[in-house]
């Protein structure tokens, strides 16, 4: 079987990405959001679901709403109107089975890397909870390759360990769903393709499913299942594209034929929409 | 005519450090020293320029330096007065703490306390704080109390506005994070909103420090009583101009070290704030 070979790329929005067996884990149906303050429409009619052991991407330009749907899928921010369910039970506020990570690291800088990464158990089983969950976050530390980093003050991170500190902190509590809002914007190229690397591979390794933001169509395609195309005013859903490079993917794969064609049908679609 | 460089020679780039960067701090500090009490005394026992009444010879200076340190070293009645004042200073600091952090809290957490008592407080704060002086004394007499009034009034203001801004110091996404741990608004408070908000309260805790080493002394102008700023006044009165400066000297050791106090818990508590390090005068 060749990659070249010529196969539509798109699945339309409603279709079900029958390719996946996982089970439905998030289902969002006919989710709309009108900010109060300035009666703005941010996001209208979006629906998606999202399969046990998934990884989907959402891009789209700047402004069209993917921060705001992530704000509600993990309980952030209540929706105008629709349905976010989470493995059965409806979402209304913070869940511990949804795992967030931001653009920033945002790690405390009075507490140490492990302190940090305990935090979420300190937060909601209290102290001795935490205490009795730093095994698992030094093995989460050695997962991610800092190992030795576990007592050291976030001061003394990098960029891109600090990131991956904070996907650990992300990980301690086992989440169902892992939502990403640009984890990795904020770091250089070659330190984020490492990263995307490394989430892939945690991903696997756990078997999480996961909601990525992001800008950079490189990074959508080299780890997504499928890829969901956002356009602004009002914020929707226009087109889902499955991404059928095989797994794992690596960093060659960017050079290949196929990862081009796909890239050159996103940047089509949301260039489109600039000129609009 | 000149040579032309060699372009295939490598450029030597000469680092020029500066004379002053090369002299230790507590030596430029020295010389500074050496050449004013050299103008000093230049001024007043050599040429006889300025009346002692004015300023004292630093020969003159020194001697009562040595009569008042003798005085406190040996438990005589200035040893009393610095007491009372560092026991003013002390009380007045520990109300204008509780005082003003809880205002500063209630301030900052609550809307109430945004909406409702902020803008007195602003008002109050715009008043020349001294004034409220004979008021003290009215209330509570010339003993140690209305001192301690006035000095912790005066102190309290910095603390209030520091540890409402500290609150408001956490980031947009440290909030949210606390949100997504579905923390309680008692737990961000504690382990968010005032570990960020420290360095702010400290910063105000110094600025207070100031005001309250002020804030008592001038009670004591005003309102007599046993304090150092009592001794002050009368040997001002008598024309005793070197004790006078004598006693300043001393007294500014009180307030050196109820600041350096601060700075010390600042350093101890707020450990990963590199940035107020240096000089430590945040
Ligand atoms: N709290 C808010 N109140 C009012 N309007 C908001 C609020 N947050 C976002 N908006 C508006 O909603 C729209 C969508 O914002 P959102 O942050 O979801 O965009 P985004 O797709 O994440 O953009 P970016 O790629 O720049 O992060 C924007 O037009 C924004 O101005
Ligand atoms: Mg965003």
């Amino acid at each position: 079987m060749t990659m070249a070979e010529p196969r539509p790329l798109t699945a339309g929005p409603a279709a079900p990405a029958s390719d996946y067996a996982g089970r439905p884990v998030y289902e969002i149906a006919r989710l709309s959001k009108t900010y109060a303050r300035n009666r703005l429409t941010a996001l209208t009619d979006v629906s998606l679901t999202l399969h046990k052991g998934e990884f989907v991407s959402v891009v789209g330009s700047s402004g069209c709403g993917k921060s705001t749907l992530l704000k509600i899928m993990s309980g952030l921010l209540p929706p105008t109107t629709g349905r976010v369910v989470l493995e059965g039970r409806p979402v209304t506020g913070p869940r511990d089975d949804i795992g967030m990570m931001f653009q920033q690291a945002t790690l405390l800088p009075w507490k140490t890397t492990v302190e940090n990464i305990i935090l979420p158990i300190e937060i909601r089983q209290g102290r001795a909870a935490a205490r009795a969950a730093v095994p698992r976050a030094m093995d989460l530390l050695k997962l991610v390759g800092l190992g030795d980093f576990g007592h050291v003050y976030p001061g003394e991170l990098s960029g891109g360990m600090a990131q991956r500190a904070s996907i650990c902190r992300m990980l301690i509590s086992n989440p169902a769903v892992l939502l990403l809002d640009e984890p990795f914007s904020a770091l250089d190229e070659l330190t984020r393709d490492f990263m995307n690397m490394e989430l892939q591979r945690i991903c696997a390794e756990q078997q999480s499913t996961a909601f990525l933001v992001t800008h950079s169509l490189a990074e959508a395609v080299i780890l997504s299942d499928r890829i969901l195309v956002m356009k602004p005013r009002p914020g929707r859903i226009v087109e889902e594209i499955v991404i059928d490079l095989p797994r794992p993917r690596t960093l060659d794969m960017i050079n290949t034929p196929r990862f081009g064609e796909i890239v050159a049908h996103i940047r089509d679609l949301l260039g489109k929409e600039a000129f609009q | 005519m000149t040579a032309t460089p060699d372009p295939n020679a490598d450029t030597v780039w000469v680092e020029h450090e500066a004379l002053i960067d090369r002299i230790p701090r507590w030596v430029a500090m020295l010389v500074l020293a050496a050449i004013v009490i050299a103008i000093w005394d230049l001024a007043t026992a050599r040429t006889g320029w300025v009346s002692p009444i004015i300023l004292p010879s630093p020969a003159e200076t020194l001697a009562d330096l040595i009569f008042v340190g003798h005085n406190l070293l040996t438990g005589g009645y200035m040893l009393d007065a610095l007491w009372t004042t560092t026991r003013t200073v002390f009380w007045a600091f520990l109300i204008a703490i509780v005082i003003g952090f809880s205002l500063g809290v209630l301030v900052g957490e609550t809307k109430f306390g945004e909406r409702a008592v902020m803008p007195y407080l602003v008002a109050i704060d715009t008043m020349p704080k001294v004034a409220f002086a004979p008021l003290f004394i009215a209330w509570l007499g010339f003993d140690i109390a209305s001192k301690v009034a006035l000095a912790a009034f005066i102190a309290t203001f910095p603390i209030v506005v520091s540890t409402a801004a500290g609150l408001y110091a956490a980031s947009e996404n440290e909030r949210m994070l606390f949100k997504a741990m579905g923390a309680s608004r008692m737990q961000t408070l504690l382990r968010l909103k005032l570990p960020t908000g420290l360095p702010h309260v400290f910063t105000g805790l110094k600025i207070a420090s100031v005001g309250v080493m002020a804030g008592a002394i001038t009670g004591e102008f005003l309102g007599g009583g046993q304090g150092f700023g009592a001794l002050i006044r009368q040997s001002a009165s008598t024309l005793d101009t070197p004790r006078v400066f004598a006693l300043i000297l001393y007294l500014s050791l009180l307030g050196l070290a109820l600041f350096f106090a601060v700075a010390w818990l600042q350093k101890r508590l707020v450990f990963w704030n590199k940035a107020d390090r240096p000089g430590g005068v945040g």
